[in-house]
């Protein structure tokens, strides 16, 4: 049972940061693939659509006020969070550049790891940005799996987790499979430094940060939509597929068929 | 004699005038993005900046063409009248949700990078919305629609590669398919939003 929750509290916070994909990455973009996101097939619509209202509610209940109660930290404090656990990040990064063939990126990556969590006091500095190492666009094993050629599946919404699909939900499971160094420090194995909370906790913040970072924005779609389901289905479909495709330069988000057609 | 040459005068100013010179769609985005700037900083009431923001709106963004890509593949099944009305709903629904998405800030600050045809009838402007104390920068890409050159105009925001119009699209078809292909039932929302 307390196994089954530490999986379900896992997927929760790996899911997070695609919660809210408005969020700004340092990456440049560009989408050459031609496929229209609306192709995805929303599995149990009516089902997904109570998930998501009840998703709503915990999220006005919990984690916007523990967002809102975070940006009254200094910003000094905030950044340093965001730094290091942007660093934490890199654990799971890193094999994924590799499994992606990015060998170079893999390279900086962790060359930053490396720098930043000794030079950068466990990451909350970002020494290797001053060094020339910049830092690259997040990987997880959702986007391998995209990458190497697995679809979707239907597009669901869990309870909590939020919005998601069979390949992305499939892809979190792989950090408790060994494919994530944190966990396997805290969670998996216990040491005589880290412990499970320490796991959780980082996992909370990264959700907090992320979330107090989206305010305004997540406000401002929720203010002007018609169907805010909708809307954030597409916005989570959008975004996973520009992740996938490791988009470099903006020219076009979608098939221009669809805007000769208007013509 | 002197009332010809007054005219050629005045022939040659209209002309002048009427002279077509292509807009750089940089160009563009930097003017409206300044115009907006001064709006949004001023101390004026919020009712009147929204009414100034919808003016540079409607002479730099493409709505009825939005509005149209918006519908889909729905497009083909409307009559005239609905196309009328739908027309009108979609600039009104435009006009608000753009008006108070913008009005909350204070002073964005977006500068203009580069730009990229990508056809005759398109061109990409990539801009950055610098970072404050409360968000990180955000990488905003600009569609023109350049098929007149000397009007060029805005058809879609991509914000973090997050294309708005698509958004609209799929918000769109799902209000219509969830009411078995009725338009009348977006209309219907539409009209629910603009009185809210």
């Amino acid at each position: 049972m307390k196994k089954l929750f530490s999986i379900i509290i896992l997927i929760l916070f790996s899911q997070f940061q695609v919660l809210y994909v408005a969020a700004g990455t340092d990456g440049q973009l560009e989408i050459s693939n031609k496929k229209d996101t609306s192709e995805v097939r929303d599995c149990f619509e009516s089902v997904n659509r109570g998930i998501f209202a009840f998703n709503q509610g915990l999220d006005k209940a919990i984690f916007k006020p523990l967002a809102k109660g975070y940006r009254k930290l200094p910003q000094p404090v905030r950044s340093g969070t965001s730094n290091a656990l942007s660093n934490l990040g890199n654990l799971v990064t890193i094999p994924n550049n590799i499994l992606q063939g990015q060998v170079k990126d893999a390279s900086i990556n962790s060359l930053r790891l490396v720098i930043n969590s000794t030079l950068g006091i466990g990451g909350i500095f970002d020494v290797a940005s001053y060094y020339g190492l910049q830092k690259l666009d997040k990987e997880d094993y959702g986007q391998t799996l995209g990458t190497w050629g697995f679809g979707e599946g239907c597009y669901f919404v869990l309870p909590v987790l939020g919005p998601t699909t069979v390949r992305d939900s499939i892809g979190s499971l792989a950090n408790v499979a060994g494919g994530d160094a944190w966990y396997n420090v805290t969670v998996a194995n216990n040491t005589q430094y880290f412990n499970e909370a320490d796991y959780y906790f980082s996992r909370l913040l990264s959700g907090i940060d992320f979330r107090a970072k989206n305010l305004e924005s997540f406000d401002s779609l929720e203010s002007t939509s018609i169907d805010l389901y909708a809307s954030i289905r597409s916005l989570y479909l959008q975004d996973r597929l520009r992740k996938i495709k490791n988009i470099d330069e903006a020219t076009e988000t979608m098939n221009d068929d669809d805007w000769e057609e208007i013509d | 004699m002197e009332k010809l040459k007054l005219v050629f005068v005045i022939l040659f100013l209209i002309l002048l005038n009427n002279k077509s010179i292509a807009k750089d769609p940089s160009e563009l985005i930097n003017g409206i993005v300044n115009e907006a700037s001064l709006v949004l900083k001023s101390s004026d009431p919020v009712e009147s900046k929204i009414i100034k923001l919808n003016d540079i709106a409607e002479r730099s963004v493409d709505i009825s063409g939005i509005g149209m890509y918006a519908l889909g593949k729905h497009k083909k099944t409307m009559s005239e009248d609905q196309k009328i009305k739908y027309k009108k709903l979609f600039k009104s629904y435009f006009l608000k949700s753009f008006s108070s998405r913008l009005v909350d800030y204070t002073d964005p600050k977006i500068n203009v990078i580069s730009q990229k045809k990508i056809n005759d009838k398109y061109t990409i402007v990539n801009s950055i919305l610098e970072a404050t104390s409360k968000r990180p920068k955000v990488k905003i890409d600009w569609r023109i629609y350049t098929k007149n050159p000397d009007k060029p105009l805005i058809r879609d925001l991509i914000v973090e590669g997050l294309s708005l119009a698509r958004t609209q699209k799929e918000e769109f078809n799902s209000v219509i398919q969830n009411n078995d292909g009725d338009l009348d039932a977006l209309f219907k929302t539409l009209e629910e939003f603009l009185i809210k």
